[in-house]
């Protein structure tokens, strides 16, 4: 079976409160997920969800606190807005938008977070892996070492 | 601020792997995990140990970075919001910078959610190498410090900025308190009784405005404005408009001889106009300071040529036309805005008449009625003919709730005065007929909603749950035409008067200070707090806290609590010797920067603004909250978060991905 790789930004405020929060309440979820803690879900550059692709991910999560919730006042509508635009760019890049998935996720929200890392995974098992062979595009857009 | 730190390429990184008992180890692979990193580019040596954060781990962790001259450490371990903190200090006493420590979490978010060990071992490996990725990056960051004048500025002289004043100067601070108006006291002292306990108003709060005028550390400016703001926390200048007052406030002795031979007669604000007084005037008896003001507006032309009468009587010589606007400059840490709210205009209802008819008046006017230093010494006369009325109908919900028409918020406070108007119309008319028009009745509070029931059932008077649709005059009466919606029936009812819970809203012209004060504010002009929970009597904007109503609608207990409450913040502030302030903030890379500009429109905080004699964005790191939301949205990388660069960000995704 197709085991894909699911690179997650989480919000340290209240994404990231969750995935710890499923944690001490050991909610077991699937393991093709890896974190990455950022202050704030608008601190994540499409750049940066661009080349997680190109690394390997095939998918990419966004967790941020919920709306009116921001630690930094309005850094979750600034996230909305960019990816929301970003998708679209995604799709003319050749890359599935369903792959990109953005959710607010409250620190108290641990269930949530859990389930939706098995739902998020599940849905990109059935997209399948991703291939960016064809995709000179994606490889030019984003810089690399 | 960044200390000298060494190439990434010289970096000598130690990893600390804890087992947590078996909370780690029972899962994942511990052994291997320190294992698999030790050839890691930038790892000088692995180990791991049972307990990390015990004495004893911290201890080894500690002597290890001494033993092999460690640049940064990572401690794979529990989730960095337990021990972080206690792995930093531990390094800060090995001579180590505290922010070149990473936390790995290995068990919060992989151990205690996977129950495959060779997925979870994997799994830690490539978290546990993305922090390595991260730590050779690492600059050395020193906390930035900065001095805070110990000076506090209150705007706003009602009762939120009186209580704020008074514990500040408590606190042993200096605190300036600036009232535009010629009196401190502000709304409240307009009001007659207050609920649910029905104090008279004046009566508890000319104690504090005596209080205010008389302590030693505050520095009351009545009839002064501010006309700018400079600056940033812990350093403001600020610019203070003296209006002239053309009477010499410790001349003046109150002697009255002036408002006597005044020619001119104006409506009486502090009566919402249901009276008169002189162009020289004293806004209420208790007014402090106590001295008379001449209201250039009114005045025949401060010239003896004009009229000059009243500076002709004045023995003390306190009159002086001669006064002229000036300006003081003051330097403080901390500024309190208070600065209150207004009411909703009758205007905007045209329907129910308030601008046609004497006799339909709003709440704050219907105070004034019922005040026993009100028009009508407290006996309840309408306007129009000073006849007392027999029949009241009491509106609420004026402009509130109506997200079509009007406001959508609930002015919080219409349901428990218009109680308190009816009760108190019945105990001064006990052979007239009370009705009130509602949506809902609101009593959250203590005593409140006792009170709404004694309202009820004492004193009977008679609740309709529905809205008023028109008032309209016939003969002396008006006609109320309403709805009574737990019947479905139309309801007309003849009514000598009719009160109006007019919406609050933010005060007029406030939206030009704030502009001033360069802070956020919400949909409706009201004050912004920092955080709706968390941070509610602070600004988004560093160095400014909130008081009562220009935050939002509040009753007096609840301004009075949020005006300590900002006075304790403030006085949190000033406890500190120099501020401290995270250095993971967003500085600028002049060369990169193309001055764009994008970045200042990102800043929730207002810490960037655009250098237009250098062309590129210059950050004021202490208003810096480091979300990195500016940091992401530039187009040339100028931008960049400390310790969390985009180059960062990179290699740390690679170090996940990249098999």
């Amino acid at each position: 079976m197709f085991e894909p790789q699911i690179m997650c930004f989480l919000c340290k405020w209240c994404t990231s409160a969750a995935a710890d929060l499923a944690g001490t309440s050991r909610l077991h979820h699937v393991a093709n997920t890896i974190n990455m803690r950022v202050m704030c879900s608008s601190r994540v550059d499409p750049q940066h969800i661009l080349y997680a692709f190109k690394e390997g991910a095939d998918g990419v999560f966004l967790g941020g606190c919920h709306p009116g919730d921001c630690h930094y006042v309005e850094g979750n509508y600034k996230t909305l807005r960019r990816i929301a635009l970003f998708k679209k760019m995604l799709a003319d890049l050749g890359i599935d938008p369903r792959r990109l998935r953005l959710e607010w996720i409250s620190a108290a929200e641990g269930k949530k977070y859990a389930e939706t890392m098995n739902e998020f995974t599940e849905q990109i098992r059935a997209l399948g892996p991703l291939d960016l062979n064809d995709k000179a595009l994606v490889r030019e857009v984003v810089k690399d070492e | 601020m960044t200390v000298k730190t060494k190439k990434k390429e010289d970096k000598r990184i130690g990893l600390f792997v804890c087992h947590c008992g078996v909370n780690i180890a029972g899962v994942v692979d511990v052994k291997k995990v320190a294992e698999a990193l030790k050839d890691t580019p930038g790892v000088s040596m692995s180990t791991d140990y049972v307990y990390m954060c015990s004495d004893p781990g911290q201890q080894m962790i500690i002597d290890t970075i001494k033993e092999k001259h460690l640049d940064g450490i990572i401690v794979a371990a529990c989730s960095p919001t337990l021990h972080e903190k206690t792995f930093q200090e531990a390094a800060r006493l090995a001579g180590l910078n505290p922010y070149q420590i990473e936390i790995a979490n290995i068990r919060e978010q992989n151990s205690w959610v996977h129950s495959d060990k060779d997925k979870a071992t994997k799994k830690a490996v490539k978290i546990v190498k993305s922090h390595v990725a991260k730590a050779i990056r690492n600059e050395n960051l020193e906390p930035i410090k900065v001095d805070v004048k110990k000076r506090a500025l209150v705007i706003g002289g009602g009762v939120s900025g009186l209580q704020a004043a008074l514990d500040i100067a408590d606190h042993g601070y200096e605190v300036i308190l600036v009232e535009k108006n010629p009196s401190i006291g502000g709304k409240m002292i307009q009001l007659s009784e207050t609920f649910p306990t029905l104090d008279c108003s004046q009566c508890i709060l000319t104690p504090k405005m005596v209080e205010v005028s008389r302590h030693p550390r505050i520095k009351l400016l009545t009839y002064h404005e501010v006309d700018s703001v400079s600056g940033f926390i812990g350093n403001f200048k600020v610019r203070i408009k003296k209006k002239p007052r053309f009477v010499d406030e410790k001349l003046c002795n109150l002697c009255g001889e002036c408002e006597k031979v005044c020619p001119q007669i104006v409506p009486d604000e502090f009566n919402m106009g249901l009276s008169f007084r002189k162009a020289i005037y004293m806004p209420f008896p208790q007014a402090i300071p106590g001295t008379y003001t001449l209201d250039e507006d009114h005045c025949l032309g401060l010239s003896p040529v004009r009229c000059g009468k009243c500076k002709d009587v004045c023995e003390p010589r306190a009159i002086d036309f001669d006064m002229k606007e000036t300006i003081i400059e003051e330097e403080v840490g901390a500024i309190v805005v208070a600065t209150g709210y207004d009411l909703y205009t009758m205007q905007a209802l045209g329907e129910f008449g308030g601008e046609k008819y004497e006799d339909v008046v709003n709440g704050l006017e219907f105070e004034r009625i019922l005040s026993a230093s009100g028009p009508t010494g407290g006996v309840v006369r309408r306007p129009s003919d000073g006849k007392v009325p027999k029949s009241v109908v009491f509106v609420q919900c004026c402009g509130s709730r109506d997200t079509e028409k009007h406001l959508p918020y609930c002015s919080k406070i219409c349901c428990m005065y218009t109680a308190k108007h009816a009760m108190l119309y019945r105990h001064r008319v006990p052979d007239g007929q009370a009705t009130v028009f509602y949506i809902d009745v609101r009593t959250g509070g203590k005593a409140f909603d006792e009170f709404y029931q004694r309202t009820v059932e004492e004193d009977k008077v008679l609740y309709i749950r529905g809205k008023v649709s028109k008032v309209f005059k016939e003969g002396d009466k008006l006609i109320v035409w309403g709805v009574d919606t737990l019947t479905g029936k139309k309801v007309e009812i003849e009514a000598d008067m009719v009160v109006l819970a007019m919406a609050m809203v933010k005060t007029d012209g406030v939206q030009d200070l704030l502009k001033k004060l360069k802070i956020s504010t919400d949909i409706h002009g009201f004050v912004a707090e920092a955080h709706p929970k968390l941070r509610p009597v602070e600004s988004l904007n560093a160095g400014f806290f909130l008081a009562g109503c220009a935050h939002g609608p509040k009753d007096i207990p609840e301004a009075v609590s949020q005006a300590s409450a900002a006075a304790a913040k403030v006085g949190d502030l000033f406890a500190q010797k120099e501020l401290s302030h995270e250095p993971t903030v967003v500085p600028v890379n002049d060369e990169l920067c193309s001055g764009c500009g994008i970045c200042v429109t990102m800043c929730p905080y207002g810490a960037r603004t655009l250098d237009p004699s250098k062309g590129v964005v210059d950050v004021n790191e202490i208003l810096c909250e480091g979300c990195g939301a500016c940091a992401a949205a530039c187009p040339c990388g100028a931008a960049q978060q400390r310790n969390q660069t985009d180059d960062q960000i990179f290699s740390m995704l690679r170090a996940m991905l990249r098999e």
